[in-house]
């Protein structure tokens, strides 16, 4: 079959191995790591440095071919799902670290530059980049940007807006851009903050500057085990109310704690309902104050047993059960899908006491995962993809909890991104002016719509569809609950 | 309250959709403190102070939501009765600020690199946009990458992208242990210092340097701000005496600023000492250089430019605008954002940047 025009005029500048055209050399970037939204790209370009992605961006943009940017492949809501007819630009190979400032305390990376090695190129100056994603080992930090990633220390540390210092890319019409920077605050909108976490629907990210901040001495983990789930929310609250905040604060319940102990062997209370992980870092005098302010406070709110680590090799065996929670749901279950709602901390209890009931509606598990103190939820679902009926079974009760949080002053993603995934839940959550002044946004970065169409942006049409088929398979869900 | 607080809204609406009808333009004005701030001021004032009131507190949220006109003394009294700030620090310009202006200024205090910027607290606003529609961005949660973040793109917009008559905010505790140091430390050796200690982890939030003298805040747990203060030396100054110098530099009342001109430089925190004639103060660390009355003829832009950063004529006849120039991809994005949120430009035409 001869080549289409696109992989011919891209071909005329880039080197052969630059360009995947074979339909088994494709068939690898079909998707990202929500894996039940599938697409042959196109084309899959990899360009090696920065000139060549601005040159192809200049030949796609020419020839009107939409182009769809990939960090790592890790994202978790179809983000950088490919366009059919379209080019999937890779940045994997765009992954050197062009310059870290010990004095300082700035790195500069290309966008391929996986999360975790930055923290370990500047751990020889006793620094490390914060965010830390649970794919960091894998996801780049342009990806990163592209989704305003968060991980399990943001509470204290925040997200990627609050750690990058500037980006250098180009817009799709392949014009450099250069936003932020080392001196803080520069001139003008603040368009840094707006093209972090806008998915690649902006802008392609060549380079990103960080911030570096010094390695905690010392860290120390707080576990505690309770009766309820509802005493388990209080606790979060309370200590965040008594002016504690911890370097993380995680909640697993009890489907969560059970998936997990068989393999990671994390020591788990297993009889709990719910376990709060609950870490504080800082020099050895201050992580002993805080570590002793915590237990007072966690007591106080009817925890019914308290841990402290007691070494560092305990610290990380009670974190590794957490960070293996995903790969536990996958050994339960053939597949297993994750929601990433927000809510207002306060209303945890009600919101678990609510999935609890869908799980009988849907005659699916749930497993629930949660950065307790940022209140950002992440229930697994466990389905089987193999069986239809069960795959959008799970659809409609991912929907239905992220419209649970939205109805509680929530978000329907924290971390996560909408890319495809959550389209839907777009039109519940925004109105169609709000829907509109993003796509305003986009059109005034991309007027021509290349650059990663389709994502985060449901169009009216979608809308309207999603509005029917609500409306037919029911009343509104949470009729008692208040709508505001 | 709350039924007052609609009934202003849907009166600013009524005034916004008339002035969109007739291409009016509208200068938006919470309490008129920053009236010196931004390019030029012009059109039909639209007083927003009226529009005020906390609409939702909850401690153990770290969250704040209060309406445009609500005054920032209010919100820094009801987070104070819990034991709670803004960590940015807003300045306060001779009279009590609107929150709604704190936020389309975008300004921070002291604590700005150590803390973060008053952008970085956003995490929601409600936009009344030409047409009349009232839009709702972000949320009262910490986390929320559900669509753009026009919530920080409003934060110093200056109003030109719409009105914001809502704002959501996170709080933090206040520290715990807090002590003021001063040294006596050339303004390159104060630089140099501020980024050692911060590279050392030492839990600085104010590095300031004024007349010859370093001037350090440590905030938070008492063991660490003990064991900072034993590392660091210097002359310990009492809480009182502290909180005065930091608010000064916070809402630029030093002598400093009484000069006739004065430029602010925003540069790489660690960047050399400028060759800048004139009477110098650095804040944020090193990230922030106030000249006053620099040297005839001095190209202050040329320096900060040469440094990596940017300079803003604070006061004084600003040559060639106000703000450093744009690049000229950036203006267009500017005019482009301009253009879909406020089609016939009725908001603070030429606030932000000339002809926009």
């Amino acid at each position: 079959m001869a080549e289409s025009d696109i992989a011919v005029a891209l071909r005329r500048f880039l080197p052969e191995d630059c360009v995947l055209s074979r339909e088994e050399e494709r068939r690898p970037y079909e998707c990202d790591a929500l894996t039940v939204f599938r697409q042959l790209p196109g084309l899959v370009v990899l360009p090696r440095t920065e000139s060549q992605l601005q040159q192809v961006l200049l030949t796609c943009s020419r020839l009107k071919v939409p182009v769809v940017a990939r960090g790592a492949g890790t994202g978790l809501s179809g983000g950088s799902t490919p366009h059919a007819q379209g080019v999937l630009l890779s940045c994997a190979r765009l992954n050197r670290i062009l310059e870290i400032d010990p004095h300082e305390r700035i790195a500069r990376l290309e966008p391929g530059v996986p999360n975790l090695r930055v923290s370990e190129a500047a751990l020889a100056h006793g620094l490390y980049y914060a965010p830390d994603p649970s794919s960091q080992v894998a996801c780049s930090i342009g990806g990163n940007v592209a989704e305003n990633s968060g991980g399990v220390h943001c509470l204290k540390y925040g997200l990627t807006v609050h750690n990058v210092l500037g980006v250098r890319g180009y817009t799709m019409e392949g014009e450099p851009l250069e936003l932020g920077g080392r001196a803080p605050d520069g001139p003008g909108l603040d368009l840094l903050a707006l093209t972090i976490g806008s998915e690649g629907l902006l802008m392609i990210v060549t380079e990103v500057t960080v911030k570096l901040i010094p390695r905690p001495p010392c860290a120390q983990l707080v576990m505690a085990s309770f009766a309820d789930v509802h005493s388990a929310g209080s606790a979060v609250a309370a200590v965040i109310a008594g002016g504690i905040i911890p370097a993380a604060l995680e909640m697993m319940d009890r489907k969560a704690t059970a998936a997990v102990e068989p393999f990671a062997h994390a020591g788990y209370d297993l009889t709990a309902a719910a376990i709060l992980l609950v870490e504080s870092d800082g020099t050895p005098e201050e992580v002993a104050d805080q570590v002793r302010e915590i237990e007072q406070v966690l007591c106080s709110a009817g925890a019914s047993t308290l841990r402290v680590s007691g070494s560092e090799a305990e610290r990380l065996r009670w974190w590794s059960g957490r960070k293996n929670a995903f790969p536990a749901a996958g050994r339960l279950s053939p597949d297993y899908y994750c929601m990433d709602g927000t809510i207002p901390r306060r209303h945890v209890g009600e919101v678990l006491q609510a999935i609890e009931r869908m799980e009988a509606r849907y005659a699916l598990h749930c497993m629930n995962v949660f950065h307790a103190g940022d209140g950002n939820l992440h229930p697994v679902i466990l389905f089987d993809a193999n069986d239809h009926d069960s795959w959008e079974r799970a659809e409609r009760f991912g929907a239905e909890i992220l419209e649970l949080c939205v109805q509680l002053g929530g978000t329907i993603t924290g971390e996560h991104g909408v890319g495809v995934e959550k389209l839907n839940s777009m039109c519940v959550q925004f109105s169609p002016a709000e829907r509109a002044a993003f796509a305003a946004v986009k059109e005034a970065f991309d007027p021509a719509g290349l650059l990663n169409p389709g994502k985060v942006i449901p169009t009216l049409a979608r809308c309207a569809e999603y509005g029917r088929m609500r409306v037919h398979h029911g009343a509104l869900p949470h009729a008692d609950l208040p709508r505001f | 309250m709350a039924a007052t607080a609609d009934a202003h809204l849907a009166e600013l609406r009524e005034r916004v959709s008339a002035a969109h009808r007739t291409h009016q333009a509208l200068r938006l004005k919470g309490s008129g403190t920053k009236d010196f701030y931004g390019e030029s001021l012009a059109g039909e004032v639209l007083e927003l102070r009226a529009h005020q009131g906390i609409v939702d507190y909850e401690p153990s949220e770290l969250v704040i939501t209060a309406r445009c006109g609500t005054p920032l003394s209010q919100i820094e009294a009801a987070l104070a009765a819990h034991g709670q700030f803004l960590a940015f620090e807003p300045p306060a310009f001779g009279a009590d600020p609107s929150i709604g202006g704190v936020i389309a200024a975008g300004l921070s205090g002291p604590r700005r690199v150590y803390a973060g910027a008053a952008r970085d607290f956003v995490l929601g606003t409600r936009l009344l946009t030409g047409d009349g529609e009232l839009l709702r961005f972000g949320g009262q949660v910490m986390k929320n990458v559900a669509g753009f973040d026009v919530s920080r793109l409003l934060c110093g917009s200056l109003g030109i992208l719409g009105v914001i008559t809502e704002i959501s905010l996170k709080v933090l505790p206040r520290p715990r242990a807090e002590q003021t140091l001063r040294l006596e430390l050339p303004a390159a050796a104060a630089v140099e210092s501020f980024n050692r200690w911060s590279a050392l982890g030492l839990p600085i939030s104010g590095g300031a340097w004024w007349q010859g003298s370093a001037w350090v805040r440590l905030s938070g747990a008492a063991p660490a701000v003990r064991s900072a203060r034993e590392r660091i030396g210097g002359e310990a100054i009492d809480a009182a005496s502290a909180q005065a110098r930091w608010d000064a530099l916070r809402h630029c009342q030093l002598p400093l600023f009484d000069r006739r001109v004065i430029w602010r430089l925003s540069v790489p925190g660690a960047a050399a000492p400028l060759s800048l004639p004139g009477e110098l103060l650095i804040d944020w660390g090193g990230a922030l250089r106030w000249y006053a009355d620099p040297a005839e003829g001095a190209d202050v832009r040329a320096v900060a430019s040469a440094a990596g950063g940017t300079a803003l004529c604070w006061r004084g006849a600003a040559p060639a605008g106000r703000f450093h120039p744009l690049p000229p991809v950036l203006a267009r994005l500017h005019r482009r954002l301009k253009e879909r949120f406020d089609p016939h430009g009725i908001f603070n035409p030429g606030r932000l940047l000339a002809g926009l």
